[in-house]
């Protein structure tokens, strides 16, 4: 009845669900893959080998990557509080505003470890203030954040390319982008980093933001679960009612939590402002806010699994690229259309194979129930 | 097994046919239960269940919550399959896949919770679902002589033009009652059906259901209210744990004796308690108004005070503005105007959590809604509302150890089951539900304790073990504020008592007030005193005058 959402033991909850969501996914991309006479085997062949089978396909992978961990974490932290935040893809453009002003003010000066920092306030800054505002509008006029976030994407896309235009174009320049950071304002590669401890490593956009992501991972999973906020977020988002008993600010909550998420989405704006571009481009983001819905859906809101899930789209991003560059006849839209398998088995029809799974374990192990 | 379970149904279908032909229809059963047995995972809801309902009665099934007898119910109307077992309808054998299946053989059912459609009048929810055809007016203008035929009959008299929004909860129920009557049904299965009525609505229920009997209609009520079952059953069947402990004719049982076979053991029903001994003055509320959002006045002008060692209850029926009274001193929902005191101290602006601070507790009416995050672990749902304490952390972290070794401590001390923090609160069953909320709320020592429905949906067992501790606690000092619509909770915890009628309080009396005195009030009669000397005639003009009412109110609503 209603425990039947509690009936499954961990495993397979957050291991074999996901697995076979990703299977069905492929399955079903092969049997596309087989309609355009290709063979599906040499696809997956590929995808694999061309995200994980060489150092620069791994580097070029992790990178990918780091963009979703990002943008997932943004989505994951709103979630918690029972939000949609699906305005991750403006407010990590924002955000690239706020590393742009960092690196322009200070590359002439100072080393990059010096403008870092400053780069990294200025992406969750002006992230967290792009989700402010709609946060805002939900919490005191009770305007639908889905559809304020969304309306704030568009805005974001005009602004931008408004101060792209007007205030960032070089001079004589016909390219709407900023111009390209000194070495004080660019982030080290990781196949330099290596390169500084003697290790060779192929080069790849792959850059130290990389690491920011991972440890941004372990501040949201300590924010969720360790903190009297965290306790809050959950509390709201699992039950309203509950928390306006337990007398929390209900209005605090909202703008706090959905700040935490722009910030952690402007964060994005390192790794490719700061990190592989070295310049504010128009329409850097280019999806990257919104396949973080699908990251933190897949990864069921845990910084864990949204690593995983990230590191799967990092998969289909470069092994993607490569499996068109290999196989021409599938092309570009059809990796977008496996990616929108993936995301339609691991997002929408997340549950299809959970009622089975019920039935098979509760009749074979009769005790799992009262552990759950 | 499948296949097993179909060779058996054949082998039965036989058998069941023929003794329907030997029994001469009138011995007949009109619902027999062979062996039901329902699962749920590894726990059994229900089990080997046999019953006999016999036609042309009323046989009432009770048991605590849990006890299977809403599953029982919801196999019967084929909201769940069986996993085993037969049913004789008629003494026809049937399977029920869905409620269309019971509505066909004439079984009907009055939930608990209205299944009504608001803003619809009574004529279009009564031919919802059995329209008759794709255009309208040909359904209800049959419905509405059919309706009129059941309102000669029964003293089922509704106006069909009012609309479900405007009518009285003792009315909704009627139009549940119509609706399944229209659909033809013979047997009528009523889920809880007193909850939401006044004593004199309940009397009006059991008149119709009396009559309904007498016109040869079968009638299963299911029940935890015991004076409910010896007041209007013929036969009484009772469950526990998933089982059919026994079937008595209630003529030849008491109250004692069921509540025993209920619970298992012997229980006490009243609690004992001395004299209370009210001191210093802890909560005051002075002309506390509330509004909805839609601007209308929930709570009018209420004014009381509780003092520290004694218990002060709220009766009236649920809806009466009791709650949002509750959620206001409570510093959920912010009052229109007045003023709410506690220790002193003007708190009506404070928020909920500043209301605690300053020594109030609140275990709320709605332990799922309201009292608990019912996806979070039971330790978790043991800071809710007192997440700011010191005790539980420093600074922005919260210490796990601290609040599992607290958590740990209440469970043991509440006698929660099992005593496991780790476990998500939606995994324990109600009466433990209500001991973590309890536990929660009562081991702060509050000067001020806020109790709504403390035993709603509690085994007796719990409820006695709850109305010990509220006692305890008001001996020790401490003053309790209580809403219950159980007027018997009331009259036996409280040691005065408020009656809320639409938002006021009409009035207030001692502990030792009547059952029928204080069921006017809750009606909205002011002073009973006024309607004769004989108390046995002004009830029954009282009631009367009730029913009139009501149907008054359905009127007016058509305007």
């Amino acid at each position: 009845m209603s425990a039947q959402s509690e009936k499954l033991p961990r495993w397979v909850d957050y291991g074999l669900i996901p697995l076979l969501n990703l299977a069905a996914a492929l399955l079903v991309s092969g049997l596309v893959v087989l309609l355009i006479g290709e063979n599906p085997l040499e696809a997956v062949y590929w995808l694999v080998q061309g995200s994980l089978g060489y150092s620069e396909g791994i580097g070029f992978t992790l990178y990918y990557t780091t963009n979703f961990i990002f943008t997932g974490l943004a989505v994951a932290v709103a979630a918690h509080a029972g939000m949609f935040n699906i305005g991750g893809e403006g407010q990590a453009y924002v955000g690239g505003l706020g590393v742009t002003l960092a690196c322009l003010a200070l590359d002439h000066y100072v080393p990059w470890y010096v403008t870092f920092p400053f780069a990294l306030i200025g992406a969750a800054v002006f992230g967290a203030a792009w989700a402010a505002i709609p946060a805002y509008l939900q919490a005191k006029r009770g305007s639908h954040i889905v559809i304020t976030t969304i309306m704030f994407n568009f805005i974001s896309y005009s602004l931008m390319a408004y101060l792209l235009v007007r205030v960032f174009k070089q001079p004589g320049s016909m390219q709407p982008e900023s111009r390209t950071f000194l070495e004080g304002g660019r982030l080290p590669f990781i196949h330099d980093v290596a390169g500084w401890f003697g290790i060779e490593m192929a080069s790849s956009p792959l850059n130290l933001s990389f690491v920011v992501a991972l440890l941004a991972c372990v501040f949201v999973w300590a924010l969720i679960w360790r903190t009297r906020l965290g306790y809050a977020i959950r509390t709201f988002g699992t039950n309203q009612d509950a928390a306006v008993y337990a007398g929390m600010n209900l209005s605090r909550i909202i703008i706090i939590t959905m700040m935490i998420s722009g910030g952690l989405a402007g964060l994005m704006a390192l790794n490719e402002v700061m990190g592989a571009q070295n310049r504010l481009l128009l329409d850097y983001v280019t999806g990257y806010g919104f396949v973080g819905i699908a990251v933190a859906l897949m990864g069921r809101s845990h910084p864990v699994g949204i690593i995983m899930a990230s590191i799967l789209f990092g998969m289909l991003y470069q092994g993607g690229a490569e499996l068109a560059f290999e196989m021409p006849k599938i092309t570009r839209d059809m990796i977008i259309s496996i990616q929108g398998l993936v995301i339609l088995f691991a997002g929408a029809m997340e549950h299809m194979f959970r009622p089975a799974l019920v039935r098979i374990f509760t009749s074979r192990h009769d005790d799992l129930g009262q552990e759950a | 097994m499948h296949l097993d379970e179909k060779t058996k149904a054949q082998g039965n279908d036989g058998t069941g046919a023929k003794s329907a032909g030997d029994g001469q229809s009138e011995r007949v059963p009109a619902i027999r239960l062979v062996g039901i047995e329902k699962r749920f995972g590894p726990v059994y809801a229900n089990k080997n269940i046999d019953l006999n309902v016999a036609k042309g009665s009323i046989h009432g099934i009770i048991g605590e919550n849990g006890a299977g007898k809403s599953t029982l119910m919801s196999i019967l109307y084929g909201f769940y399959q069986a996993d085993d077992g037969e049913i004789y309808v008629n003494g026809k054998r049937e399977t029920i896949p869905d409620s269309q299946k019971a509505i066909a053989i004439g079984i009907g059912m009055v939930h608990q919770h209205f299944m009504l459609v608001d803003n619809f009048s009574v004529l279009e929810n009564v031919v919802l679902g059995v329209e008759g055809g794709s255009l309208l007016q040909k359904g209800v203008d049959k419905a509405r002589a059919e309706l009129k035929r059941l309102a000669d009959e029964y003293e089922l008299n509704i106006d069909p033009d009012a609309l479900i929004q405007d009518l009285p909860v003792g009315l909704q129920q009627r139009v549940e009652i119509l609706k399944a009557l229209y659909r033809g049904a013979d047997i009528l299965i009523l889920d809880e059906p007193t909850g939401v009525l006044t004593p004199a609505e309940a009397d009006h229920l059991f008149r119709i259901l009396g009559q309904l009997r007498d016109q040869g209609k079968t009638i299963l009520l299911i029940t935890h209210k015991l004076r409910e079952i010896m007041a209007i059953t013929d036969e009484v069947s009772v469950m526990r744990r998933g089982e059919m402990v026994g079937s008595v004719h209630t003529s030849e049982t008491s109250v004692e004796q069921l509540a025993e076979m209920m619970v298992g053991r012997h229980v006490l029903l009243n609690v004992e308690k001395g004299p209370s001994n009210p001191t210093r003055e802890v909560l005051s509320v002075e002309n506390l108004t509330v509004t909805d959002k839609r601007g209308v006045d929930l709570v009018k002008d209420v004014s009381f005070k509780v003092c520290a060692g004694e218990i002060v209850g709220i009766a009236g029926v649920s809806g009466n503005g009791q709650s949002e009274l509750m959620e206001a001193i409570a510093g959920m929902i912010t009052a229109r105007s007045g003023s709410i005191t506690i220790n002193g101290e003007v708190t009506t602006k404070a928020d909920a959590l500043d209301r605690r601070h300053r020594g109030m507790a609140h275990v709320p009416e709605d332990r799922h809604r309201t009292g608990l995050v019912t996806k979070f672990p039971a330790k978790e749902n043991m800071i809710l509302g007192y997440q700011d304490q010191k005790k539980y952390g420093e600074g922005l972290f919260l210490d796990l150890t601290a609040i599992l070794k607290e958590t740990q401590d209440f469970m043991v001390d509440f006698d929660v089951r099992p005593p496991d923090p780790h476990l998500k609160a939606a995994n324990f069953s109600g009466g433990n539900q209500q001991k973590l909320v309890l536990a929660r709320e009562m081991e702060r020592d509050p000067d001020i304790l806020l109790v709504g429905q403390p035993t709603r949906g509690v085994d007796i067992g719990a409820i006695e073990f709850i109305h010990k501790r509220l006692i305890e606690m008001r001996d020790a000092g401490k003053a309790i504020l209580l809403v219950s619509v159980e007027l018997d909770e009331i009259r036996s915890l409280s040691d005065r008592i408020l009656v809320m009628f639409d938002g006021k309080i009409v009035g207030e009396r001692p502990a030792g007030a009547s059952e029928q005195e204080l069921g006017l009030m809750m009606a909205g009669i002011d002073d009973p005193s006024e309607m004769g000397s004989d108390p046995m005639v002004s009830a029954e003009l009282a009631r009367d005058n009730t029913d009139e009412a009501l149907v008054e109110m359905a009127k007016g609503g058509k305007e």
